[in-house]
């Protein structure tokens, strides 16, 4: 056992505490401005306690759209899901195949496909934004989940954590496979998937936040307010170059419920995440 | 870096290659076609009329003198983004790692600003710092900091290396912490019967045994300040005050998205696509040695 | 059953079809209007639909201006343009010289048959839209203008009279002064630099913000922002800023919230910013037209507008081109303008919207709300008619930045000015070139 000293575990605590407070204080202070009314928030200084406004004004966030407003949150909230899961599960699953293939294969062109996959690991949407747009619309996908979706799945990040991890599983069980005569799907499918449960679950996390979090593409794509997801409706809610006032407190509800998923993604998942990240990336 | 042991198939690597590819050409090698033909023409806004130039677009961005400072901007901002998120992110790991018991409670606190989309926290953290409105900015004041990033470029700068550093504290917090984990507690026991104290064990032991982890997550910080924190400046600085927060990536989306000058981003974005080329090829040779050691 | 089950399905379909068949006339109509605005939007879109059967506008909210307007433009380059793109003002160029792309809005009525008369609508405003050859080119839809808001309150404490705002520039420097001495933390801020300290500023003076009739008369106009006039403006300003009385919030909108915070007394801004600011400043405001320097001959004039303006793009069917020009006449009605400029603070676009407002008693209920109108109705010269140039939203990005520099004391405010000057001409040239 280390040492104990009583000045170290002061410091520990203190760091921590501090590091928590910093870190903690932008986000509590998003879900302190959710419970104010809209005087409460313009107060200067702003109270950094609690004003007891916030039911009342989830049901003004959750409420707008009905009738004659902009979208409710609630659907927004949905289409976020639906495009956060669908860019999470197609990242995974093209990708877990595309590196099985590049990683337990040798064929022709091998180097080529492997080059062509891992070009795309760094590009973000944003820097071909343009062009990409023209490919989706000739194909027909705006306004369609679709359309939201598969151009972002377009990126090597995901092939590339699970080509790490594929090179760290011993070759004996490989060499046990074949010697038992299972062919490359059945090796994939009972070893290889069951190895890479925690991979797959830190990519999730990864991949979910990453499509709950998409801004600029929602925006450009989607026509159909229906379809627009929460993280465009937040910054809907600003007035930036607008001339109308903003209600921070309703921004502040909206953009609270808007980091809920994810969060809680990440909280409930983070065993798996943390580990199947330092899993595959050693 | 290969397997030795591997299956032979004439026809399935391509059957499982395949979806990936086809979205790759189709999303990314054709857009990145696109811009690289673009980017060799002088075009209107509605690409109405097209006339071929050769590579004076891209003459022209390297004879601007403010493009070649956004290329400063950018390492500036990348280095301070990395060294802020990952000094930080070691120094609460390392005090976390200490309390083994309260870790996963520092944890779920810590956890927080990866979940914020940087849309979000753009909105969020002006908020807290505009100088009209901003709570923090309100505080500055009463202590006597003449707070404006609006006009002061050292604070702008400092303001979004924050912001950005903060959004990623959680994911570089989490590596350091899974490493730190890893590390036998044993070494640490014998150094200490050595009579090394906490401190001289730390540089002894501790941090050469993060190097690893340290320097993937100094390639991932560098990425992800040069492109995913686009969101970040726009809700903020917008570049300025003149243009001393305009990163390479905020460049190209404000030449071309705002701009509506196709041709000049195209050859923006081609240089970048270089950038990111490079910097994988980088990562490829790293991640390959480590691997094979 | 399976029978069963598909052929009800095929029904299904069917019946959805023939609904569809019946169904009104989608018209999508993108626009950049946020909070209360977005509501008002989406409210005028129902109105209409619900006063016919035959088409359906949909509002899509696509963002800030310049957001919806490059939407719009990679929605027109993919075939996919909007029938109804709400442009800012300072896009008008672009729009103008995409001649393959738009529908001029006078075309569209005349062939449609809806009654379109450019004499009924306030000179400054169709002015800013009107091509060359008098055609109106888009529909003015929320075009304000450049006022002045004063915290009457805080006059009164320093001393000055509340019912009398500074008229001048030295007037407002003195009175600045006066403020600063009585403890306000700042006396005086301005929203959208470039629009209102030097677009709005020059039209005021009626002196050139560039040439060939600010780019109306071609597209080798160049910037001439930086004369004596300009420079001696903007050095004012930094000199009142050295002093902290003038303090900057920001290249948008944001200076507005240093005044309704009681931060700063005299605030120049949009004069739709006037709702706003009656439902967040806790003090007694007054507005004002703009301040002018008393020498320059031909002050004042008219400030320009702001804002925006709706056009109609091309490669859309028939039916819906009748069912925008069905759609204008509706927002051009005098009771709809009136409530649009009542409720928003935009500029009513009519003579006739503003002659109902003003019969209704609403500018004695609501002091200040005319001042703008006011300052609008005058006849335009050729040089506060407006701006005509390409590549502006670039060109008013220039400008902040360089006047960024002078409010940071990194540049002399001739040197900026100068700078934006020749970097703002460079984007010009380009504009010439691609527009060619």
């Amino acid at each position: 056992m280390l040492e104990r000293r009583p000045y170290l575990d002061l410091l520990t605590y203190t760091v921590l505490t501090l590091g928590v407070i910093i870190i903690a204080f932008p986000v509590y202070l998003t879900v302190v401005a959710s419970t104010m009314s809209a005087e409460q928030i313009l107060a200067v200084p702003m109270p950094v306690l609690p004003g007891g406004h916030f039911i009342e004004n989830i049901r003004t966030v959750l409420g707008r759209g009905v009738g004659e407003s902009a979208n409710p949150v609630g659907t927004m909230m949905w289409n976020s899901f639906i495009m956060a899961m669908g860019i999470a599960v197609g990242k995974i699953s093209i990708s877990i195949l595309s590196a099985f293939a590049v990683v337990y294969f040798r064929f022709p062109f091998r180097r080529l496909c492997f080059w062509m996959i891992f070009i795309t690991l760094m590009l973000p949407i944003e820097v071909r934004i343009m062009p990409t747009y023209q490919v989706v619309s000739d194909l027909g996908m705006l306004n369609s989940y679709g359309g939201l979706i598969i151009p972002i799945i377009a990126s090597a990040t995901a092939t590339f954590l699970f080509r790490q991890f594929f090179m760290t599983v011993p070759d004996e069980l490989t060499e046990a496979a074949r010697i038992d005569g299972a062919g490359p799907l059945r090796f994939f499918k009972d070893i290889l998937l069951p190895l890479s449960r925690t991979t797959i679950a830190a990519l999730f996390v990864i991949q979910f936040i990453y499509g709950w979090n998409q801004y600029l593409w929602p925006l450009l794509i989607t026509t159909d307010k229906s379809l627009s997801p929460v993280v465009v409706g937040v910054t809907q809610m600003i007035s930036r170059s607008g001339d109308a006032a903003t209600d921070w407190n309703l921004v502040m509800t909206a953009a609270t419920l808007a980091m809920l998923p994810p969060a809680l993604v990440v909280l409930l998942m983070q065993r798996w995440f943390v580990k199947g990240l330092v899993d595959s990336e050693k | 870096m290969d397997k030795k042991v591997v299956f032979h198939s004439r026809w399935l690597p391509y059957l499982l290659l395949a979806p990936q590819l086809a979205i790759t050409v189709i999303f990314f090698f054709l857009p990145a076609g696109e811009a690289l033909y673009q980017s060799l023409y002088l075009q209107d806004a509605f690409g109405l009329g097209m006339q071929f130039v050769g590579f004076d677009n891209f003459t022209r961005l390297f004879t601007d003198p403010l493009y070649l400072s956004s290329f400063q901007i950018t390492g500036f901002f990348a280095v301070g983004v990395a060294i802020l998120g990952l000094t930080s992110a070691l120094l609460l790991a390392y005090f976390a790692d200490r309390v083994l018991r309260m870790a996963s409670f520092f944890k779920t606190l810590l956890i927080w600003p990866y979940a914020v989309a940087p849309a979000v926290a753009g909105v969020l953290w002006l908020f807290l710092f505009n100088p009209s409105i901003g709570l923090i900015a309100y505080w500055l004041k009463m202590m006597g900091v003449s707070w404006n990033y609006l006009l002061n470029s050292e604070q702008a700068m400092g303001l979004v290396i924050l912001i950005a550093a903060w959004k990623q504290i959680s994911y570089n917090f989490l590596f350091f912490l899974a490493g730190l984990q890893s590390i036998p507690k044993s070494l640490l026991e014998a150094a200490s019967i050595d009579g090394a104290g906490p401190w001289k064990r730390f540089w002894s032991i501790t941090f050469p045994l993060l190097s690893p982890t340290t320097f993937f997550l100094l390639v991932v910080n560098v990425v992800y300040a040069f492109f995913d924190t686009f969101a970040i400046i726009d809700a903020v600085t917008q570049g300025g005050p003149g243009k001393s927060t305009e990163i390479l990536v905020f460049k190209v989306y404000q030449d071309g998205f705002k701009g509506l000058d196709i041709g000049g981003s195209a050859a923006q974005s081609v240089v970048l696509m270089a950038i990111v080329v490079g910097l994988t090829i980088v990562q490829f040779r790293y991640v390959e040695r480590k691997v094979e050691y | 059953m399976r029978v069963f089950k598909s052929s009800s399905l095929a029904l299904l379909v069917l019946g959805s079809l023939c609904a569809n068949a019946q169904a009104a006339v989608e018209i999508q109509w993108w626009h950049a209007m946020t909070g209360p605005l977005n509501d008002k939007v989406n409210q005028l879109a129902n109105e209409f639909n619900a006063s016919q059967t035959d088409y359906k506008i949909v509002p899509v909210f696509k963002g800030e201006y310049d957001e919806t307007l490059s939407a719009g433009i990679a929605a027109f380059r993919a075939g996919n343009a909007p029938a109804i793109l709400q442009v800012y003002e300072v896009g008008t160029a672009t729009m103008m010289h995409a001649k393959g792309a738009i529908k001029p809005v006078a075309e569209l009525m005349k062939e449609e048959g809806e009654p379109f008369n450019a004499a009924s609508y306030i000179p400054a405003v169709a002015g800013y839209y009107t091509a060359s050859n008098g055609d109106m080119m888009s529909f003015p839809f929320n075009s304000s203008t450049t006022v002045m808001y004063y915290n009457k309150d805080a006059f009164k404490k320093a001393g000055l009279d509340a019912e009398k705002p500074p008229v001048t520039w030295p007037e407002l420097m003195a009175d600045a002064k006066k403020l600063k001495a009585a403890g306000e933390g700042c006396a005086f801020t301005t929203d959208w630099q470039s629009w209102v300290q030097l677009e709005s500023f020059s039209a005021w003076h009626n002196v050139p913000f560039a040439t060939k009739n600010n780019g109306f008369d071609g597209l080798d106009a160049r910037l001439v922002f930086n004369s004596p006039l300009h420079v001696r403006h903007i050095t004012n300003l930094r000199d009142m800023m050295k002093a902290g009385e003038f303090s900057y919030g920001g290249r948008k909108s944001e200076s507005q919230a240093k005044f309704y915070s009681g931060e700063c007394d005299m605030f120049m801004g949009s004069s739709s910013s006037l709702a706003s600011i009656r439902k967040s400043a806790k003090f007694n405001f007054g507005v004002a037209t703009l301040p002018y320097y008393p020498d320059v001959k031909g002050a004042p004039q008219n400030t320009i507008i702001g804002g925006a303006s709706l056009w109609v793009m091309n490669g859309h069917k028939e039916a819906e081109y009748k069912g925008v020009a069905k759609f204008f006449t509706f927002l051009s009605k005098p009771e709809v303008q009136a409530d649009w400029h009542q409720s928003t603070g935009y500029l009513p676009i009519t003579m006739a919207a503003y002659d109902l407002t003003k019969k209704s008693g609403f500018y004695e209920k609501n002091p200040g709300a005319d001042v703008s109108v006011k300052q609008m109705v005058v006849k335009t010269t050729d040089k506060s008619r407006g701006l005509r140039l390409g590549n502006m939203p670039q060109i008013r990005t220039v400008i902040d930045e360089e006047l960024e520099n002078v409010w940071s004391g990194k540049k002399e405010p001739q040197q900026a000015l100068n700078d934006a000057v020749k970097r703002g001409n460079e984007l010009l040239l380009r504009f010439e070139q691609t527009a060619k």
